[in-house]
């Protein structure tokens, strides 16, 4: 080879292969890509994870699950909890320069209350008007004691957005999103990116030390650590309990975990339809005895690794709301034969429908086998999941492998799920007992009150088994160790606020 | 000529229209409820129904197979359902990123599959012919994800010399479009290159076989010459006309490849579309790889025609 044919190989192969300089922005590997980026509209988990940088939200999540001021300073109920009074924060802009002020907050619950397919309506529904009482204080006045309104306005429902922006860009505003957050759009491209760069006007700029971050989604699991191993992502989220090992015995990642707000479990047709009308729909007795069959450990080990988190109720042994009296049951083989003998069966079929990813089939052939020593025969029925979704909305199930990504206040865990009028009450659950306590959590401010009433609820539709809470997953973030300053939260989310790069 | 490509073209019509009435009567069969699968856990009524309103999911098939028909035809393909995005421009964001993907995987398929093909038919019997066969016949049956992560795992989080997967657009960072691309271009290349390598091998045994490649020979022409002048000219055309067939396939989305390495271009769009049950996008996709596929038949004919000194008698 000649001397300058082997110099331009060379200098070719050294420029394809050298990595770019990094500028102090943070790559984070998503799991999906997100749907609207508009507060209003968005419908996706993985949304609310880039909202976190974009919307600042009137009052943020701690991570032990308190309320903590972000756009709100501080906040009071009235008397009869049927008013929120937010003094808000002075001195704030959106990122197009408008001012941030009562007048924009009544905008944008208006908004939230009346666009035309608004997600955020069900949530803040008990808003019967809101009144600017001064430039930096709002009034919500609400038609019920509703005290899941803070929780609400903690996430996606309390996000404010530019009344400016949003009048200007009307049904478009999803595509150039303009908010108050630390980090200000910048460009996205569809199943490629989402840029965000600092918005220097920030109230809190300071407290960001990041110039910017990109979001790149990259749905397999894989392929998302392969590109942080190579240097190509600083964090991802919803790393595999798989590859765990991997990220634990690479020095040159750190992992952080954080048990998440929600839960996974069995969904149990008790009154939608014919095909609650068998023996695991009917009887209570047949129920327990499904559940004492399984060992939550074992399938939390079988399944996950044993790194996820096993609990028996919609909130998860570490969370405030835990009701403590109604503790994880052991599994109990001889008991649940003894108690199918009561019940008057022999074998019971039961059939357990599930999504058909990976992960909720080795789930479901663990219940199987499990179940079957007790005298349950399961077949598995794996479904896609948009389809699984309508049939468990149409009663064609008996048993649904099926979770929630989980909510701050407990009751966006669980009074939708278990009042008999509940909007996700697929199982068609119905105890009217458990309704009254659900509804005094809600009229109440007072956390010890709410407790114990969450605890007399949970006691009594534990005890009516409509649905089996297993386990709660754990979220995991692998992170380069040269990212600094990361706190895990349950929600789930990415803040960045105090997050670095070490160079 | 040109009239037979006109026939062509105007047959092709109705052919677009039948597979798109194809299509839409396939979504009867798909269960679930799209506008389910969309709001996702936000599956509140209100939400629900105002997702079938705004894209018709509550009207007869028929009827929104109209609303779509009479937008194609005025060059509006309906919105995403799910991101809100005119489908037409997602379409057109990510035929470049495709077409790129396409060219240079040909390219690299064209550079290992013809002159691999020429030596085995050559050196017929002999260890090249053994070995070149191995090596296609690997080529073909090795599944293009599992060669993906393989490559991604060695030389992206071993050696650390690509990134693992990204794009870059050509025109802001030229230089990390090529990293991010070669991986990619090369699984699918090499898949192909596999294919072209086994034409060109048998066509080129039977050209050698040929009179006038006995003739050349009897001339006194140098064996180089007979080979790539005589013998190879003849043997392209089936080989021009694969292709051209195959980057047809290519442009209706290399689906697991852009997966695996995050290729923001048709492939995932497509499966990224069918996940979501957003049938606007897995429409309007339907309807342009159709289109593609019967352009690039007619253009492989075409070639074939300009190649083929016979056919223009």
């Amino acid at each position: 080879m000649k001397n300058w044919q082997a110099g331009l190989l060379a200098a070719g192969f050294i420029a394809l292969t050298a990595s770019g300089a990094g500028a102090q922005t943070l790559r984070v590997g998503l799991q999906e890509d997100p749907d609207l980026l508009d507060p209003d509209l968005a419908r996706s988990f993985v949304g609310r994870i880039v909202f976190t940088s974009l919307c600042d939200k009137l009052v943020d999540l701690g991570p032990d699950l308190d309320f903590v001021p972000q756009l709100a300073t501080e906040w009071s109920w009235s008397p009869d909890n049927k008013a929120l009074t937010l003094k808000l924060r002075q001195g704030v802009t959106f990122h197009d320069g408008e001012p941030f002020n009562a007048e924009a907050v009544k905008f944008n619950i208006e908004r939230s209350l009346t666009l035309p397919g608004s997600t955020r309506r069900s949530e803040i529904a008990a808003v019967t008007s809101v009144d600017v009482v001064d430039p930096y204080t709002v009034r919500l006045n609400l038609s019920e004691p509703f005290a899941p309104l803070l929780a609400a306005l903690s996430d996606r429902a309390g996000m404010m957005i530019s009344p400016k922006a949003a009048r200007e860009a009307g049904e478009n505003f999803s595509r150039t999103p303009v908010c108050s957050g630390p980090y200000k759009f910048v460009e996205r491209i569809a199943q490629d990116r989402i840029v965000l760069e600092k918005f220097p006007q920030y109230w809190n700029a300071s407290a960001y030390p990041l110039e910017g971050v990109t979001y790149l989604p990259i749905p397999d699991t894989t392929v998302r650590l392969a590109n942080l191993q190579s240097g190509g992502l600083d964090i991802i989220e919803r790393t595999a309990p798989a590859d765990l090992p991997t990220v634990r015995g690479d020095s040159s990642l750190k992992l952080e975990q954080a048990t998440s707000l929600g839960y996974q479990g069995i969904t149990l047709n008790v009154g939608n339809g014919p095909r609650a009308d068998q023996p695991l729909g009917k009887d209570p007795k047949v129920r327990e005895a499904f559940e004492l069959a399984i060992d939550r450990n074992i399938v939390n080990q079988v399944g996950f690794e044993g790194e996820h988190t096993v609990g028996n109720q919609p909130v998860a042994p570490t969370n405030p709301f835990y009701a403590k009296s109604v503790p994880v049951p052991e599994r109990d083989v001889e008991r649940a034969k003894k108690l199918l003998e009561e019940a008057g069966h022999g074998r019971v079929k039961v059939e357990l429908m599930t999504p058909n990813a990976p992960d909720s089939l080795r789930v479901a052939e663990v219940i199987q086998a499990l179940a079957g020593e007790a005298g349950f025969d399961v077949s598995v029925n794996a479904t896609e999941f948009a389809t699984g979704l309508d049939r468990q909305t149409r009663g064609d199930f008996e048993a649904f492998l099926i979770g929630w990504s989980g909510r701050a206040d407990p009751d966006g865990n669980i009074h939708t799920f278990v009042s008999c009028k509940g909007g996700l009450n697929d199982g068609k659950y119905c105890n009217p007992k458990v309704d009254e306590h659900l509804n005094a959590a809600r009229t109440t401010t007072d956390t010890a009150t709410r407790k114990a009433e969450y605890a007399k609820a949970a006691e009594l539709y534990l005890a009516d088994r409509q649905r089996i809470y297993m386990y709660h997953q754990n979220w995991f973030w692998a992170m380069t160790a040269a990212l600094e300053g990361f706190k895990p939260h349950p929600d789930g989310m990415i803040r960045l606020e105090g997050v670095s790069l070490k160079k | 000529m040109l009239a037979y490509m006109a026939r062509r073209l105007a047959v092709s019509i109705p052919t677009l229209l039948l597979i798109s009435m194809l299509v839409f009567s396939l979504q009867l069969l798909l269960p679930g409820d799209p506008a389910l699968a969309i709001a996702g856990e936000e599956r509140s009524p209100e939400v629900l129904a105002a997702i079938r309103e705004r894209y018709h999911l509550n009207d007869p098939v028929p009827v929104q197979y109209w609303y779509w028909l009479t937008g194609v035809l005025s060059g509006d393909m309906g919105e995403s359902i799910r991101s809100r995005m005119p489908v037409t421009e997602l379409i057109l964001s990510k035929l470049p990123v495709t077409i790129q993907l396409a060219v240079m995987a040909m390219i690299i398929a064209l550079a290992i599959g013809i002159p691999a093909g020429i030596v085995s038919a050559v050196r017929k019997g002999t260890a090249w012919d053994m070995g070149a066969n191995v090596v296609a016949l690997s080529g073909i049956s090795i599944p293009n994800f599992w060669l993906g992560i393989m490559l991604i795992m060695l030389v992206s989080v071993q050696w650390g010399l690509l990134p693992a997967s990204g794009y870059a657009n050509p025109l802001e960072d030229p230089l990390r479009n090529i990293q991010t691309m070669i991986m990619p271009a090369f699984v699918l290349g090499t898949g192909i290159a596999a294919i072209m390598m086994r034409h060109t091998r048998s066509a080129m045994l039977s050209s050698l076989r040929a009179d006038y490649v006995r003739t050349a020979r009897a001339k006194g022409l140098s064996e180089r010459i007979v080979v790539l002048r005589h013998a190879l000219r003849n043997a392209l055309i089936p080989v021009v006309t694969l292709g051209t067939l195959q980057l047809g396939e290519l442009l209706s989305g290399a689906v697991l490849t852009e997966q695996i390495f995050t290729i923001p271009g048709f492939g995932k769009l497509i499966v990224d579309a069918v996940f979501n049950r957003d049938y606007a996008v897995v429409q309007g996709v339907v309807l342009f790889t159709g289109t593609a596929f019967i352009l690039m038949n007619l253009l492989a004919d075409m070639l074939y025609f300009l190649l083929n000194p016979r056919l223009r008698a």
